[in-house]
């Protein structure tokens, strides 16, 4: 077998990709707290940011670094559509005060609709309806 | 050695083994080398400190391409090492100021490392991954789950674009949230299976989609710690599960060396 160093680019023996070496050395192994430390979950944070090394972080969720929780890719598209619910929701609520009190607050309510927010909301709610459309495509 | 280095550590082994490691390059391209210390033997480097000062590693680890040919190399000396017989795998990163501190180490947790290297004799490990094409099972799903909720009722909806583009969603997230299920329940089944021929077994995380490549959900990434004489029964399973179930693929790596039962190998399970 081959070893080799870590400007050689040739493809490990093994079927192995980078994730699952990754996968491996950094998040498995025998953790000994060497002399020399250098802490590793701050380096996953980095590459995390970067969208580029693994999920695959058994510690990295308890030091609170949980971004595939929220991650819609991830999660699938059941937590992004709950969102988009909510905010229909407070929309359509909003909406029906406003008209059920009359007078004064809700023409100021109306005021601030007419002033961007509504148009914000339904802007929101556009878009996200052409992602969902997207997304079935 | 000379001042400015440090001592990079890649794996434990038995000491009666090291004759039999061949010679290999690590990290910095330096010789790979062992410390003895009782019956056991660290698998180690120098390392300079141009590259491997604390302050220099980190930002080393945080360029993707110096991450990946540390990490290469890395496992390919613990791989070495592995081929010769059983090792203890060192996380990536792990340093010492010189050899005395690495022969402390061995002396402190020489039982521990016994009893994990004895564990592990004989055995290797392998990674299941299991993918689930997300066109398929959403169209099976919803065929099983009624026609109510297929795509061709929602469409036809009476009451406008808006309440049809609603059912289409429910629809949708119907057959989704079923599918989801069933991998769930292939996942479990397959894990069943293949804890059966295995030693040990660790669930690991699922990979981010964009670092595997495949744009398939992943169902199951799993470690196995498999006995040299039933890879070949182990190797059977993996390959009754591939079309075991429409749009499953199931990818199998190994042998690796047991990074995922370096720790208390053989007992626990993920």
């Amino acid at each position: 077998m081959t070893v080799t160093g870590p400007t050689n680019n040739q493809p490990a023996p093994t079927s192995s990709n980078l994730g699952d070496i990754l996968e491996r050395v950094l998040d498995k192994g025998l953790v000994i707290a060497g002399d020399i430390r250098v802490n590793l979950l701050d380096i996953e944070l980095l590459t995390i940011k970067l969208r580029l090394v693994i999920a695959s972080l058994e510690t990295a969720k308890e030091v609170g670094i949980d971004w595939w929780e929220s991650d819609p890719w991830l999660r699938g598209e059941e937590h992004g559509l709950a969102a988009e619910n909510r905010r229909l929701r407070e929309r359509v609520a909003a909406l029906e005060e406003a008209r059920e009190n009359g007078g004064g607050r809700a023409l100021a309510r109306g005021r601030d609709w007419e002033s961007g927010a509504g148009r914000d909301g339904e802007q929101a709610g556009l878009e996200a309806a052409k992602r969902g459309g997207g997304r079935h495509g | 050695m000379g001042e400015g280095c440090a001592v990079w550590l890649y794996a434990v082994i038995r000491d009666d083994l090291r004759e039999r490691l061949p010679s290999a390059r690590g990290v910095a391209g330096e010789r790979v080398r062992t410390v003895v210390e009782g019956n056991l033997a660290a698998v180690v480097g120098s390392v300079g400190q141009r590259d491997f000062a604390a302050e220099q590693l980190a930002r080393n680890l945080e360029d993707l391409d110096w991450l990946a040919g540390a990490a290469r190399a890395h496992d390919a000396v613990v791989a070495a090492a592995a081929a010769c017989g059983p090792v203890v795998p060192v996380r990536l990163a792990t340093m010492f100021g010189h050899d005395d501190a690495v022969r402390g180490l061995l002396a402190a947790r020489r039982e521990d490392f016994r009893a994990t290297l004895d564990s592990l004799a004989g055995r290797s490990e392998w990674g299941v991954k299991a993918y689930l094409d997300p066109d398929e099972p959403v169209n099976a799903a919803s065929a099983h789950s009624g026609p109510a909720l297929s795509h061709g009722a929602a469409e036809s909806a009476p009451g406008g674009t808006g309440s049809a583009y609603l059912l289409r969603r429910r629809a949708e997230l119907a057959a989704r949230r079923s599918a989801e299920n069933s991998a769930r329940d292939w996942a479990q089944q397959m894990h069943e299976r293949l804890r059966r021929v295995s030693t040990a077994s660790r669930l690991l995380r699922a990979q981010d989609p964009k670092l595997s490549g495949h744009k398939a959900w992943m169902v199951l990434n799993a470690a196995y710690l498999v006995d040299e004489d039933r890879v070949e029964r182990f190797r059977a399973v993996v390959e009754e599960l591939i079309g075991w179930q429409p749009g499953l693929d199931v990818e199998l790596t190994g042998p690796w060396p047991p990074y995922s039962f370096a720790v208390s190998a053989g007992v626990r399970d993920g």
